[in-house]
């Protein structure tokens, strides 16, 4: 439990960096952007206090540095993350809406993506055979396109031109929309179709990782003198392969610390594509609208849903390594 | 970890022989020159300047003719002089952000690893803070900010994709030089009195190459495929002529969705094409770091040898046969 | 330092029954051109509740033999010819209790198909590794490890029976229950070994393999365990493949000893023959490398040179090259392992069975040098040391 808690403070300092990142990003870009920003702002019909709270967020009025900062950060303790400029709504509303969505997506793209992906590189490293071979070439492919065009292609392919999934949104909406939102089995059903293409993207994107880092630490793992003890003590094959993989195993739970910001920016991009009702659709609105809060405000939550995923795998690291649980 | 080092002195040449003898490497390497050259001397080649368009008041899209080998698009831009200019911009902001990134994560990482201690502590929080960030993302809110005329300026793009891309190298190579640092050859060298640099430098670089160049051929995959998705969110200068470019101004104007393929799909491919001529070079250097995860590949032949499994030693009776492979 | 209480009985047992026989087995490493000879025609025999102790240098073949006639070798060992048979009694039939003992299956090891080793192992040959911090599972805690084995081939046992077990087989080896709950982690070395001996006696075996079972560990406590060892296998009666590099532990330990040589064996003989008087260059060197722990004083010789490797094979005599008897005829045909011609009439006209050596000189045509033709002890002289 300690090594945890140790854990704990860097992702507090973790956090308090990011959202101080956040406060200075508008600041260190150069150009007038937010100067005619600003400047329109004030003409608009905000109520004082919040154009108080944009200036204390973008600069300008007559704080000085410490005091916007200051403004800055009691704004987000309150969980004000300030206003959006084109939907006149707060962000935290805008943010609610949206990140149940994207979170859902990531979430079961990633588990999948790792429960198969492990699964193949477990086998792939102990039969070494040609396995892996036949899915490299594949597995490459996924890897290094970006995420946009992978995406775009399966969109086309089994989407616009197969027919076989939606090509866009989240669930069915406008006129002929049969569904209405809510707990009841259409509706899920409707957005299991509408999200099978988008989850697919991401979980090929990010499958060769795994298959990958995998295959190779059940190949060192199988050089263990504890793997051939098992082999020795004439257990079942089944279970001579699960000590071997559940040792190996733990480095790839690690690499998920590596690897599962990418994964998250990448399905955002991929929401983009798919006109998907997550943060992605919000933050290329917001990119197309200049509407700089919730550009910001997704940053920041994006930032901390990543390290609460990397709390997460450091919990399960620890769940499964006895080793860990002494504090180094 | 460890096990992948070894003193470089001990590298035999063969292995650099059959490096270069790898399909995958050759491949790679042979789909990589081609787009160099493209990069280098596409847009001198082109028939026409990117911004030329063939006819104003036609405004339907043209497919491939003998005119115009890859058809016009939409405002009658040729599209094949387009794809010709569009590979420079992209190839040299991610080698950029490859070369800075791989700088930093150079001074990052072994620094942290070398010297230990308080400052690997420092070092490594930065490092695990910027894995967490959500790169792509910070720098969609960072180009949005930037006025047009800096996000048509490649060295710093390039420069502001490094900022989020250094920290994985850094992390690999710390894990590297710390175990290197305990390597015996290393420890006589600080016996003797080298200095610390020249340590550094001369006995822990030079067993780091591999890594340091599947980190930077990371990299540039990763910044291929961010500027990429920059331009394609349409957060780069439009006027600038890109891939990514190219397919915002196809999604303006829904290509994807209209068939017309000659639009979209050709700078597509080359973005593609690009990302898996590096990771193919990826996998070739990943085989020389550990070569014993090389896929042992079973060929039709039967005399490839015994089928090798964790405690089922092969019994090959046909001892003829085994003995004529054996040296005298 | 105290001495190794070894309960050593008499060589010959009421039943002299073999458990497990290797003829000729030879193994490559690699296949195809690129294939090195690692063990040649070996020859061993394994009596029931015998210790036989394979000693050699490193790179001798000695761990490469016994793991390849366990089938266990890695890859890339490749068996090439040979034969392993394992005389398996029914459970429950000790080394000298001949009322209960049932018929006599002999598995082909070599001939085995995967279910078939997988029956016998460990319930009936079991393996314990050089190094239990690496043989240990070290995300299982000790009971997982322990009851695994009883849970596969014991399917007839409940949790609690198996828990039963497990606490019964630490007690065995000197460790308390509560250390049931441990990871391997949070033992001392000599308690991950002595865990790895119980493990290995979880089904009572009748072959125990042990390979360099204590070189890790420091002096003490390897006399501790070995000592608890030799007290567990005359209870037990299970017999004992011992490898080591270090002959004066075999001299204690063993009843009969085959040195290795690269890749073959070249002496063949009781501990007490090999000690008083050994037949081939080789073992000389090799008993004049240690330092006996206890009892006489003897000069320390090493051997000039080092063992050749396997992909350079001197002709003839691997051992020629550093032979300080060595004749023309040694770099020239390579000897096979017989019984040497001075024993051929033993100390008392019976020839002794077992003993053999791979020596020109020894073949009868010339005298062989005094070293190596020293008269056999009686057999029940004892080894100085011993208790007697």
């Amino acid at each position: 439990m300690r090594a945890l808690l140790r854990r704990l403070w860097f992702y507090l300092l973790a956090a308090y960096a990011a959202i101080t990142l956040n406060f200075f990003i508008p600041r260190m870009v150069p150009g007038s952007a937010l100067q005619n920003f600003l400047a329109k702002m004030s003409t608009a019909s905000l109520t004082p206090d919040q154009l108080r709270a944009l200036q204390a967020q973008y600069g300008g009025g007559h704080q000085g540095l410490v005091g916007q900062y200051l403004t800055y950060l009691g704004n987000l303790l309150h969980g004000d993350l300030g206003l959006s400029t084109s939907l006149s709504t707060p962000v935290s509303t805008v943010l609610a809406n949206d990140l149940p969505w994207t979170i859902g997506l990531v979430g079961t793209a990633t588990v999948i993506s790792f429960l198969v992906g492990t699964l193949i590189g477990v086998l792939a490293g102990w039969r070494r055979s040609g396995l892996l071979d036949a899915l490299l070439p594949a597995a490459t492919f996924f890897q290094a396109v970006p995420y946009f065009i992978l995406a775009s292609l399966l969109m086309l392919s089994l989407g616009f031109y197969g027919g076989l999934f939606p090509t866009g949104g989240a669930y069915d909406t406008g006129r002929y929309a049969t569904v209405t939102p809510g707990w009841n089995g259409p509706f899920i059903a409707n957005v299991i179709d509408h999200g099978a293409l988008p989850a697919a993207t991401v979980a090929l994107a990010s499958i060769a990782g795994w298959i990958v880092g995998m295959r190779n630490m059940m190949i060192t793992t199988m050089d263990e003198d504890y793997v051939l003890v098992a082999a020795a003590k004439g257990l079942p094959r089944r279970q001579v392969v699960a000590v071997a993989a559940r040792n190996a195993l733990l480095p790839s739970i690690s690499n998920f610390a590596l690897s599962i910001s990418l994964v998250v920016t990448g399905s955002i991009v991929t929401e983009i594509v798919f006109n998907y009702a997550g943060v992605g659709r919000e933050i290329f609105n917001a990119a197309q609208a200049a509407d700089y809060p919730v550009m910001q405000g997704i940053l920041l939550v994006v930032t901390f849903t990543v390290l609460g995923a990397n709390l997460l795998a450091d919990i399960v690291y620890v769940a499964l390594d006895p080793r860990a649980r002494k504090v180094a | 970890m460890a096990s992948a080092i070894r003193p470089r002195r001990g590298r035999s040449r063969s292995g650099r022989a059959r490096t270069l003898r790898s399909p995958k490497v050759a491949a790679g390497s042979l789909i990589l020159l081609f787009f160099v050259l493209l990069a280098a001397f596409g847009p001198m080649a082109a028939p026409h300047t990117p911004d030329w368009r063939a006819s104003r008041l036609d405004n339907v899209p043209h497919p491939p003719s003998a005119q115009f080998w890859l058809g016009t698009d939409v405002q009658q831009h040729d599209l094949f002089s387009q794809l010709l200019a569009g590979g420079r911009d992209t190839l040299l902001i991610a080698f950029v952000a490859g070369g800075i990134a791989t700088v930093l994560s150079v001074l990052v990482g072994v620094s942290a690893g070398y010297l230990g201690g308080k400052t690997d502590e420092v070092l490594s929080i930065l490092t695990n803070i910027f894995l967490a960030l959500p790169g792509l993302l910070i720098l969609m809110v960072v180009m949005k900010m930037m006025p047009d005329g800096d996000t048509g300026n490649p060295l710093l793009i390039g420069a502001v994709i490094a900022l989020s891309a250094w920290a994985w190298g850094a992390r690999v190579l710390r894990a590297q030089t710390l175990a290197l640092r305990n390597q015996d050859y290393v420890d006589s060298a600080r016996v003797v009195g080298e200095s610390r640099v020249r340590i550094i430098v001369f006995e822990i670089l030079p067993n780091l190459l591999p890594i340091l160049a599947s980190s930077f051929i990371f990299t540039v995959i990763y910044g291929i495929g961010a500027y990429a998705s920059l331009a394609w969110l349409g957060l780069i200068n439009p006027t600038t002529a890109s891939w990514g470019t190219m397919l915002n101004t196809a999604q303006q104007f829904s290509a994807t969705t209209s068939g017309t393929w000659w639009w979209y799909g050709p700078p597509a491919l080359c973005v593609a094409l690009v990302g898996i001529a590096l990771a193919l070079l990826n996998f070739g250097i990943d085989e020389i770091v550990n070569p014993r995860m090389r896929s042992t590949r079973r060929g039709r032949r039967s005399d490839r040898g015994p089928r090798f499994q964790l405690g089922l030693t092969p019994v090959v009776r046909d001892v003829v046969r085994a003995e004529e492979g054996i040296r005298p | 330092m105290t001495q190794i209480q070894t309960g050593r009985r008499p060589v010959t047992t009421p039943t002299r029954e073999v458990v497990l026989e290797v003829r000729g087995l030879d193994v490559h490493y690699g296949h195809g051109p690129g294939a090195v000879r690692a063990v040649s025609g070996a020859d061993l025999t394994l009596h029931r509740g015998e210790v036989l102790g394979l000693a050699g240098e490193s790179g001798s073949g000695k761990s490469t033999l016994a793991y390849a006639l366990t089938r266990l070798l890695r890859a890339p060992g490749v068996i090439t010819g040979g034969e392993v048979l394992f005389h398996s009694r029914p459970q429950g039939t000790g080394v000298d209790g001949g009322t209960t003992a049932g018929p006599v299956e002999t598995v082909d090891v070599l001939a085995a198909d995967a279910a078939t080793l997988r029956r016998i192992r460990w319930s009936e040959l079991a393996v314990v590794f050089q190094s239990a911090m690496h043989a240990l599972n070290p995300v299982a805690r000790v009971d997982a490890q322990l009851t695994d084995v009883l849970k596969a081939h014991r399917r007839s046992m409940t949790a609690a029976q198996r828990h039963e077990r497990a606490v019964e087989l630490l007690r065995m080896v000197g460790i308390s229950a509560d250390r049931l709950r441990s990871y391997p982690h949070e033992l001392s070395g000599g308690m991950r070994q002595r865990v790895m001996i119980a493990m290995s006696l979880a089904l009572e075996p009748q072959v125990v393999v042990m390979d360099e079972p204590t070189t890790a560990l420091d002096v003490v406590t390897q006399r501790e365990i070995l000592e608890e060892l030799m007290l567990l296998r005359e209870r037990l009666g299970f017999a004992i493949v011992f490898i080591t590099h270090d002959l004066s532990l075999l001299l204690e330990l063993a009843d009969s000893i085959a040195v290795m040589y690269a890749g073959r064996i070249v002496e063949r003989a009781s501990a007490a023959e090999l000690f008083r008087a050994p037949r081939h260059p080789y073992s000389l060197g090799l008993k004049g490398s240690f330092p006996s722990l206890h009892g006489e004083r003897v000069r320390m010789e090493g051997i000039p040179g080092s063992p050749p490797s396997l992909s350079a094979m001197p002709t003839g005599c691997a051992f020629h090259p550093r032979c300080a008897f060595a004749m023309d005829r040694c770099s020239r045909e390579t000897p096979p392992l017989v019984t040497p011609a001075t024993d051929l009439a033993g100390p008392d006209g019976v020839p002794p069975s077992s003993r053999a050596s791979a020596c020109w000189l020894q073949d009868g045509q010339q005298p062989a040098p005094d070293a190596l033709a020293l008269p056999l002890p009686p057999a029940s002289a004892p080894l100085p040391g011993s208790p007697s």
